[in-house]
């Protein structure tokens, strides 16, 4: 089965959503992401969506919902590189990313979640936990 | 009001949906549609084969390029024969769900769209019809 690939960066789990998200490909995503953070302790996770023609409330579950298990395990979700035409339409479908931060593109995500890192006084790029050291 | 291009599309599957998006694009470009129009459609298409799918039983749209004067639309009519909506207000309502969604589909498509028209008969199945002009 397709999957999509999780970079890891320092503390940061980064996504890359490339391709026309189908409902197995993004349950698999969520499940690989979810055991990711686990077992790195991976305390960002970025997730880049400028390849991405339209977000649907189904997108939009699953990016809620990968946020809020992040969530419960330490790690916060940072959407970037949205398309303005995107960034519109979901306003309209009057859908909103709970408890999702977004960012213009990668590198603002990852200054985001460097700043958040700081004010928790953890270095970047560190595990909290160093379990892959 | 004239039809000038008519096709049909099967959603029995995800990977249906997939390619329902991809064939809307296509005839939304056809038509001109600016980008953001585009990417209207597309999302309203989008929630209405996965309602198709999930709720109906699998079904079909009709993909239409409708002309009115010099205008130029395209029309999709998704329809089920599943189990229809007894209570068209309470689905159209945002926030409501039989199931585990957000219940934004059926508002937000509507929202979406310049025409939208719903109707369904309990047992029978379900129609809805959306627009989006140039
Ligand atoms: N084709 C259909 N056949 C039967 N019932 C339907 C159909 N389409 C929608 N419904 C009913 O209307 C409700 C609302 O649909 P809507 O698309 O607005 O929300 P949802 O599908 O539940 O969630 P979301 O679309 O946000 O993921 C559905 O939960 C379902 O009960
Ligand atoms: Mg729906």
């Amino acid at each position: 089965m397709d999957r999509i690939p999780i970079l890891k960066l320092g503390g940061v789990l980064i996504v890359t959503i490339q391709v026309d998200m189908h409902d197995r490909l993004a349950l698999a995503l969520e499940e690989d992401l979810t055991t990711m953070i686990a077992r790195t302790g991976a305390r960002g996770v970025l997730i880049e969506i400028s390849a991405l023609e339209i977000v649907d409330s189904f997108i939009g579950r699953m990016l809620v919902s990968i946020a809020a298990v992040s969530r419960v395990l330490d790690a916060e979700t940072v959407l970037a590189g949205m398309r303005p035409a995107v960034a519109i339409t979901l306003v309209e479908l009057g859908l909103e990313l709970t408890g999702i931060r977004t960012a213009l593109n990668v590198e603002r995500g990852m200054a985001l979640l460097k700043a958040r890192f700081a004010e928790d006084g953890d270095g970047f790029g560190s595990d909290r936990d160093g379990l892959d050291d | 009001m004239t039809v000038s291009t008519t096709e049909t599309l099967a959603i029995r599957s995800g990977d249906d949906v997939v390619r329902v998006r991809q064939r809307v694009r296509a005839l939304a470009v056809d038509i001109g549609l600016g980008l953001v129009d585009q990417t209207k459609i597309i999302t309203a298409a989008s929630e209405l084969a996965r309602n198709t799918l999930d709720y109906g039983g699998g079904g079909e749209v009709r993909a239409e390029i409708v002309l009115a004067g010099t205008r130029r639309g395209l029309r999709l009519t998704f329809e089920d024969r599943g189990p229809g909506i007894a209570d068209i207000e309470q689905a159209m309502t945002d926030h409501y769900t039989s199931g585990r969604g957000l219940g934004l589909g059926l508002g937000g498509a509507k929202r979406l769209s310049n025409e939208f028209h719903i109707e369904s008969t309990p047992g029978v199945g379900t129609r809805v019809m959306i627009a989006r002009w140039k």
